[in-house]
């Protein structure tokens, strides 16, 4: 009995590296002291009522910033490991396995752990007030849809020290991925860990896209909505043509390893092919998902920061829409070696330059909007400015990549891997940085200072230029992607080890800007942030910082692009908006239901990891009976009283 | 269907929704989104039963074994499943919560009807050889077709529970909203099966 259970034991925890050793005991001090610190300041029942049960979309805004910062630590470290690998010849730092199972992590954590969540914490605490609502359009999925994500994320990362990493790839090819190639349970957790997440995903998409058509305030028509609504818009359009396709795919995957399916095996019939196109057409859509909504922050910091309209609100808008069409027609360039054929690599080869031209055109209406500004240099602007060079080096190496023929020399090279990490950390990470910059005393009520915040900036910047400008050199000298060591007779070495002090000078970065948030958390009450403290344009900035749960005491119009720069100018001439009375506020109420519901997904996807059939049903039944419940539950709003909503108002502004 | 729906929101609005928008109309334009999705999920499983179909490894071929009469009952029952679900929006709208429920229960019995005749076909295609391992092209049947009969049966434990709800609260504007929406559902589900109908199963014996 005890042998069994040893045995069990060692199949089923990560044993025999010192690295996941001390991780175990990092994740078991940190739990307990979570667990301490709650019991003992009393804080489970305000944990229970104010965030695990919470439908506030600016709550749930915030935990999924919070969530993705911590995702981006834990990616960032699967970085620093791998620079440090490969900085010098012949490292021995981790072995090919444990190597191949931190770029698998890498990967996956970073475009849909860290990058997704960021962009829907800034959806969930910004659109709304954008658009003067009071809610999203469904509250209860909103839930729902955090929640799902970070089961979903906890899931993956559990893979770590229980069971055993993925290690076929971010994007999990076949045959790789298969029982064949890879059977032990890490690509089960890849699956239940994406797909899980994934239903959330697909569910915030239309939950937005609802909203945006639906609840924006009186006078706020199509064009004159504020291009970060309309960047979300055209990014919840991508989701829900592409989010579907990611999860058949998944699960046709997990049919394979799970049922005995052979969908994408090499023996009976299976075309692990019809797999890589599959898993594109999600995934190049997915850049695109990601990248839209910084392009939607650089419109509103541009705009703000140079105290000018934006230049060309048409064209930005049109170009984001043609950008979300193109990019499902591009997906094939990421296999023109594969032998598709000339046509089909022509075709492909041509939408892809194609979507250069719609980028191009928003990077000189930044400029324009610019252009004879009254410019001021706070962080969020830096980070704006920072993104444009970037994106351009970026952007044309991506045009270089996307010639067909040249891609033969280039796939899968470290050119490549420099032109995606320029492209992805110059677009989405600065766009978000600034966008977090930017909303943060809207989100908590005080501001950062912006000392700490300008030398993280400088060595983010700085760190990243020397991390991958190399790669591209080095990359032509012949180095490929995901390669675990090298000799000294390549010649590689010197380009590697700039690349590595590249990499930690970014992780430094991340460093200061923990400490910057750690220092504004401490003096918060110093700090405190006026209710328009950028002198802003759109409608978010009317109401108090941080903003009461109802948003808008009185619902607002949206006559104009920047209604509170016009409403602010009017002022200044003496027009004041009529007086409103103030009328109760229709609310949704809590909901223990989406934290409940996730937590059975994650039962029933452990289940299903380890071939559990039992804890799966049992996973599953918890999930349709959570569903049940909430069918049978009518009692699900309430009004909030005039009384209140006064006594709110007068405390967070003085006067109604 | 959509335009009688968001007609009633209009008609139906809350008294007091300061602001707020008719809850019943998000929810009709939010369950069109999902529909959408569901086209692309559908979409995936056409386009892969395509690539795969003729990808039998040795093993025996679909067109082979179809049983056309049990595959032309099921296309009759489901649409006539489906004609029952209008009547029963019908009823709904006329304020008869019995008639409703009635159709409504008519509508589940045929769907139940349905799978019946779907596991049946199942389980012969299994006896002849035909089973899920068998090969690409048997997955990619048995996933697409399946994928549908699970629609059907999710649809049919949705349905009872509204017929549920309609029994203790009658029709109002949260009920009408939900049947709106599972109406909207079913017949989706139809169109589909006409789709599985061509490319599976006429394709496959023509």
């Amino acid at each position: 009995m005890l042998e069994r259970l040893k045995e069990f034991a060692s199949e089923f925890f990560v044993t025999g590296d010192p690295l996941i050793y001390g991780a175990d005991v990092a994740i078991g001090i940190t739990m307990i002291t979570i667990v301490a610190v709650l019991t003992y300041f009393k804080k489970w029942g305000w944990l229970w009522r104010n965030w695990l049960t919470t439908v506030d979309h600016k709550k749930i805004g915030i935990m999924y910033i919070i969530a993705s910062i911590i995702m981006l630590f834990r990616g960032g470290v699967d970085a620093l490991m791998m620079r440090l690998q490969l900085a010098m010849p012949n490292m021995d730092f981790l072995h090919p396995e444990h190597y191949n199972q931190v770029f698998t992590t890498h990967g996956t954590i970073m475009i849909l752990f860290m990058a997704m969540p960021f962009m829907f914490g800034l959806f969930n605490v910004i659109v709304p007030l954008q658009i003067g609502a009071r809610d999203v359009a469904f509250p209860f999925l909103n839930a729902l849809s955090f929640w799902l994500f970070f089961l979903g994320a906890m899931l993956f990362n559990l893979s770590f020290v229980i069971g055993g990493s993925p290690d076929a790839g971010w994007l999990s090819y076949p045959p790789l991925s298969e029982l064949s190639h890879s059977p032990g349970v890490g690509q089960n957790f890849y699956i239940w860990g994406i797909q899980i997440s994934g239903i959330g995903s697909l569910a915030t998409g239309i939950n937005f896209l609802v909203t945006i058509i639906k609840m924006r305030a009186p006078g706020m028509k199509w064009m004159k909505m504020p291009m970060f609504t309309w960047s979300v818009f055209s990014t919840c359009i991508i989701i829900l043509f592409a989010f579907p396709i990611l999860t058949v795919t998944l699960a046709l995957l997990f049919l394979d390893r799970f049922a005995g399916a052979h969908f994408f095996t090499l023996d009976l019939g299976g075309n692990p092919m019809m797999y890589i196109n599959l898993i594109w057409m999600w995934g190049h859509p997915e850049v695109y998902i990601v990248v839209l909504p910084a392009f939607g922050v650089f419109s509103e910091i541009v705009s703000t920061f140079s105290r000018k309209k934006l230049f060309g609100y048409k064209s930005m808008v049109f170009a984001m829409l043609i950008i979300s069409f193109l990019s499902f027609f591009t997906w094939a360039h990421h296999f023109f070696t594969m032998g598709s054929g000339a046509d089909v690599n022509a075709f492909f080869a041509i939408t892809t330059m194609l979507i250069a031209i719609p980028t191009g055109v928003k990077i000189f209406n930044w400029l324009f909007t610019m252009y004879r500004g009254r410019i001021r240099m706070a962080t969020p602007m830096m980070w704006t400015l920072a993104f444009i060079p970037c994106f351009i080096v970026g952007g044309m190496t991506g045009v270089m990549l996307s010639v067909a023929p040249a891609d033969f020399q280039f796939h899968n090279s470290y050119f490549l891997i420099a032109h995606f990490h320029q492209v992805l950390i110059g677009g989405v990470v600065f766009g978000y940085f600034a966008g977090l910059y930017y909303w943060w005393p809207k989100m908590f009520g005080f501001q950062l200072e912006e000392k700490l915040g300008k030398w993280a900036f400088w060595t983010w910047n700085i760190g990243f230029y020397v991390c991958f400008m190399p790669q591209y050199a080095v990359g032509l000298m012949g180095m490929t992607r995901r390669l675990s060591t090298y000799g000294w007779d390549t010649g590689w070495w010197e380009l590697n080890f700039v690349s590595t002090i590249g990499a930690f000078l970014m992780g430094v970065g991340f460093l200061f800007q923990v400490a910057q948030i750690a220092d504004g958390i401490r003096k918060y009450k110093s700090l405190k942030a006026s209710a328009d403290p950028w002198d802003g344009r759109t409608l978010e900035w009317s109401i108090p910082s941080p903003a009461p749960e109802y948003n808008f005491a009185i619902t607002p119009r949206g006559d104009d692009v920047d209604e509170w720069w016009e409403e602010k100018e009017r002022r200044a001439k003496g027009i004041y908006p009529p007086e409103q009375p103030l009328e109760p506020i229709h609310m949704p109420k809590n909901s223990a239901i989406p934290f409940v519901m996730s937590i059975f997904w994650f039962i029933a996807g452990f289940g299903f990891v380890f071939g559990w059939l039992w804890m799966a049903i049992l996973g599953l039944a918890g999930v349709g009976i959570c569903m049940i419940a909430r069918s049978f539950s009518y009692d699900t709003d309430y009004y909030i009283p005039v009384d209140e909503i006064k006594r709110t108002e007068a405390s967070l502004r003085g006067s109604v | 269907m959509a335009q009688a729906a968001a007609k009633h929101g209009e008609n139906h609005a809350h008294g007091h929704d300061h602001g707020h928008h008719d809850p019943q109309e998000l929810k009709v334009l939010g369950f069109w989104f999902f529909l959408i999705s569901d086209v692309i999920l559908f979409s995936v499983l056409f386009a892969t039963f395509i690539v795969l179909r003729d990808n039998t490894a040795g093993g025996p071929v679909l067109s082979e074994l179809i049983k056309m009469p049990g595959v032309i009952a099921e296309t009759f029952i489901l649409l006539t499943s489906s004609f029952t679900s209008g009547l029963a929006v019908l009823a709904m709208n006329q304020g008869k919560v019995k008639q409703l429920i009635s159709w409504l229960a008519v509508t589940a019995v045929l769907g139940a009807g349905f799978i019946a005749l779907e596991v049946t076909e199942f389980i012969e295609l299994i006896h002849e050889g035909f089973s899920y391992t068998t090969s690409a092209a048997s997955g990619a049947f048995f996933t697409l077709v399946g994928t549908h009969g699970l629609h059907v049966s999710l649809g049919l434990i949705w349905m009872i529970g509204l017929m549920l709800q309609l029994k203790k609260r009658g029709i109002t504007d949260v009920t009408r909203g939900k049947i709106n929406v599972i109406s909207l559902y079913w017949h989706f589900l139809d169109v589909v099966w006409i789709f599985l109908l061509s490319i599976v199963y006429l394709m496959g014996v023509m």
